[in-house]
């Protein structure tokens, strides 16, 4: 092959891959922008306070959804982070053998597990066993879908901190899990935080595992033991719906979930960088 | 003086409440395995392995067959992949090899963000913005060029297979876009430099040396983003039309798994239907289990032990 | 080998051997260090001088594959004897690393206080007198005395050592361990170690193993040269630096190898 034809095709190869990087990050800037143009305008103050109204009339908010969202995702979060975070430790900490490694392997595999067969798990103990529908089955479902990520996020932020402190730990006569405690997973706390974080955002904006244990819920309620609405939910019910009124409210809804996920993501940065930045 | 002696007790302890939490990982997957199973119980004896290839779905006969949705799983996960990997490796080489520095950060934030928008989110992006614009822009000059074969037969109402596997590309994107990158990352500069010296450029350094020597982990990556596929339910569910039919057009309704799931669980009434349903999810979970090992252990075997795309995934 | 008649404490190892695996990184080696005196371990890299300085304190047997056989007995008890807690020993061995290793969590102040909370809550006031004392040990007080409470960070590579070094002292060890501790500082960092080391060993009994003979021959009493894990020589330091017993010792401080 002459030169020139090398030259050209290395040209032309590199060209093709920056057009279609490009074209992949267009895909997220126009669903972005699409979701400011079609959904900011409908955001006021009624949006945030008030719940939703009949089919057919307009007005209305998403009160529900959203203090049904932080309720879910809450719980959830207080039964998958400890369970998470503890199962990474013990990865970084002892996981050489081979419960380790099995552990780590279906840590991988469990993370891709599709979310409704979760769901399924969720129902099968909660649900049908109380015969209602609940918030709480919800929970336990997006629990589930947490612990794997966590595990695997906490065991790489502990893993980070160098052997030097953990060695000046223990010549100073700390026990093992003092060590553990006071010295490394300190010393990660950054990084471990930023896991949760990351992990939250993820689940907030899970729609399948809850349609058939949180099930959605027009009204207004904390009671975990009923059914109750998040945002996903509220936009899947009004994005399928017929009224160009439930488009709008799905629109502004999923801005606000969009938000939500964007704004816990970036203070999941932050925390790094805060934090965790120092050390490296 | 403090003695030597004496026992410390705590580090036992702490060793077996670590264990204790790493544990109730493979009891997750046992107990979702369980479940699935005892529930499914009932339609597995009913029906039997031709549960797998015939194709009525009648609830009111009694009478479930999955061939359709474990078709249009297939299907639109292929056609998602088809799109998605020539997308993902690109940003991963783009940003691997030929991006400039300054956009290293930027980029890979923005795909990142990408994995990050719910998926619910994505079927609603799908409904109002992308089935317009297929019908549109797309679907009539691919029946002009391509009418003739039976994959674009038929009219092109909206919910199809052709926009749940378009919804599914970019929602796999990221996925295969962050794994392979941190697959390009672990192959050594040396193998680069290596072609480089030898008067390559900079398109047949990657391609003759950084590819190959990633191959394994790259294949991984997009098995990865197939196993994401498989499972995906919410966008797809909003965008391709929940039909139980086989058809081999594009431009048709179809069903996946997942969707079948998520559609009909609430209003399965009968003990039967609704193992069906679960026999449907105990497919499912298998089938992505089996990928996801399989693609794990491909990328395992480039990064070692690295919980590769983690922060993606 | 010299002990002095006033020895209060000894230490000193029996047929110690090391291993890493089948690798034998320590052999046979027995070796007394006399009390409130500093013993420099010096040979060429990889003859186990850090190993052995690690087993002094179990911080050997930490590394995976890592095993010891023989005895170290601190006043004749052999701290490898089943009953002997580790953790115990270590609070009465201090030790610092080739490496500045401050908590990065912790302040100055906390840095120090670390190895004294170990043993147990103590009054704040008696916290505060055993901060300041450790670190006007370590030369560091005048230094951070008003920023004990900011980031032990945004010290210097020296000062984050001497910082090491008060937090060892702190507990008031009866033994302090030194592993190259200069290794990472500039000259002038290095000199003021070293000065410490002479003002310390009224107050400790002090090990340091050293790559830089220079350095073993300003500080330290007494020297030890190990070879291929064996230990070669020992002996008072001027007369390890000036009339050596044993060739290779001899070729070594001679700089014809090593």
């Amino acid at each position: 092959m002459s030169a020139f034809r090398r030259h050209l095709t290395s040209r032309v190869m590199t060209a093709l891959v920056v057009v279609l990087s490009f074209t992949a990050v267009l895909a997220l800037l126009l669903i972005l922008g699409n979701l400011v143009a079609k959904g900011a305008s409908s955001i006021d103050w009624a949006f945030f306070t008030k719940s939703p109204v009949p089919a057919g009339q307009s007005g209305g908010g998403v009160a529900n959804a959203i203090a049904g969202t932080a309720v879910i995702v809450g719980l959830a979060a207080l039964i998958g982070v400890p369970i998470g975070v503890g199962a990474g430790m013990y990865l970084a900490e002892y996981g050489g053998g081979r419960l380790g490694f099995l552990v780590r392997f279906i840590a991988d595999v469990l993370n891709g597990t599709p979310s409704i067969v979760v769901g399924i798990v969720g129902w099968t103990f909660i649900v049908k066993p109380t015969r209602h529908f609940s918030a709480l089955a919800g929970s336990v479902a997006l629990a589930i879908l947490m612990i794997p990520m966590l595990a695997r996020t906490t065991e790489e932020m502990v893993r980070l901190v160098p052997n030097s402190l953990r060695e000046a730990a223990l010549a100073l006569g700390y026990a093992r899990w003092r060590t553990s405690l006071k010295i490394v997973a300190r010393t990660a706390m950054g990084g471990i935080v930023t896991g949760c974080l990351v992990g939250i955002a993820r689940i907030a904006g899970e729609t399948a595992p809850l349609l058939f244990t949180a099930l959605g819920n027009l009204n207004f309620t904390l009671n975990v033991n009923q059914p109750m609405q998040t945002l996903s939910l509220q936009i899947y019910v009004y994005a399928t719906g017929p009224f160009d009124e439930w488009h709008r409210l799905a629109w502004a809804s999923a801005l606000v979930l969009m938000g939500l996920v964007l704004v816990i993501s970036l203070a999941a940065r932050w925390v790094t960088r805060q934090r965790y930045g120092s050390i490296r | 003086m403090t003695s030597l002696l004496g026992r410390d007790r705590s580090d036992r302890v702490y060793r077996r409440v670590l264990t204790g939490f790493a544990l109730i990982l493979p009891s997750l997957i046992l107990i979702i395995l369980g479940v699935l199973f005892f529930n499914a119980l009932p339609a597995l004896e009913r029906f039997g392995p031709s549960f797998l290839w015939t194709s009525t779905w009648d609830p009111v006969a009694e009478v479930y067959g999955a061939a359709p949705m474990i078709f249009g799983t297939l299907a639109s996960s292929m056609l998602a992949l088809l799109i998605a990997v020539p997308l993902a490796l690109s940003v991963a080489i783009f940003l691997t090899e030929f991006s400039p520095r300054w956009l290293r950060q930027p980029v890979a934030f923005l795909v990142e963000l990408l994995a990050a928008i719910p998926s619910v989110v994505y079927g609603m992006w799908g409904i109002f913005v992308l089935i317009p614009f297929l019908r549109s822009y797309v679907v009539p000059p691919l029946k002009a060029l391509f009418g003739w074969t039976p994959f674009l037969q038929g009219v092109f109402y909206g919910n199809s297979l052709l926009a749940g596997g378009v919804i599914l590309a970019i929602m796999v994107v990221p996925y295969i876009a962050a794994v392979s990158r941190e697959v390009l990352l672990a192959v050594p500069a040396s193998q680069r430099e290596a072609a480089l010296a030898m008067g390559a450029t900079r398109w047949e350094a990657v391609r003759s040396a950084v590819l190959p020597y990633g191959r394994a982990g790259l294949i991984g990556a997009v098995i990865l983003g197939l196993g994401r596929a498989l499972g995906e339910t919410m966008a797809v569910t909003m965008v391709i039309g929940n039909r139980h039919d086989i058809s081999l057009s594009l431009l048709q309704p179809a069903y996946t798994m997942a969707a079948a799931i998520a559609n009909e669980f609430s209003e399965a009434t009968t003990a039967t239907y609704q193992s069906a349903l679960m026999e449907v999810g105990l497919l499912l979970f298998v089938l992505t289990v089996t990928v996801n090992a399989i693609a794990r252990i491909l990328i395992w075997r480039v990064a070692r032990g690295a919980a590769v795309g983690s922060k993606a995934l | 080998m010299v002990a002095s008649a006033n020895t209060r404490l000894r230490l000193e190892t029996s047929r110690l051997t090391a291993r890493f695996g089948q690798h034998r990184a320590v052999r046979d080696v027995s070796l007394l260090f006399p009390a409130h005196t500093v013993t420099a371990i010096i040979g060429p890299s990889g003859c186990g001088k850090s190993t052995l300085l690690r087993c002094l304190n179990r911080m050997h047997e930490l590394t995976a594959g890592a095993s010891v056989e023989g005895e170290v007995l601190l006043d004749n008890v052999n701290i490898y004897a089943p009953d002997v807690n580790p953790v115990e020993l270590r609070r009465r061995i201090g030790m610092v690393f080739q490496r500045p290793t401050p908590f990065p969590t912790m302040s100055i102040y906390e840095n120090v206080a670390a190895g004294l909370k170990v043993n147990g809550r103590r009054p704040r006031p008696e916290v505060d007198d055993a901060v300041s004392r450790a670190l006007q040990q370590a030369a560091l007080w005048d230094e951070v005395k008003d920023r004990l409470h900011t980031s032990a960070l945004e010290l210097s590579g020296g000062q984050q050592q001497r910082l090491c070094i008060a937090r060892a002292v702190a507990p008031q060890p009866e033994i302090l361990l030194l592993d190259e501790p200069t290794a990472s500082l500039d000259p002038a960092g290095t000199q003021r170690i070293e000065e410490l080391c002479h003002a310390l060993k009224r107050l400790y009994t002090i090990v340091i193993v050293t790559h830089n003979m220079q350095q073993a021959a300003r500080v330290s009493d007494y020297t030890a040269f190990m070879y291929l894990g064996s230990l070669i020589e020992v002996g008072r330091t001027e007369e390890i630096f000036t009339k050596p017993r044993v060739e290779q010792t001899e070729a070594y401080i001679t700089g014809r190898f090593g």
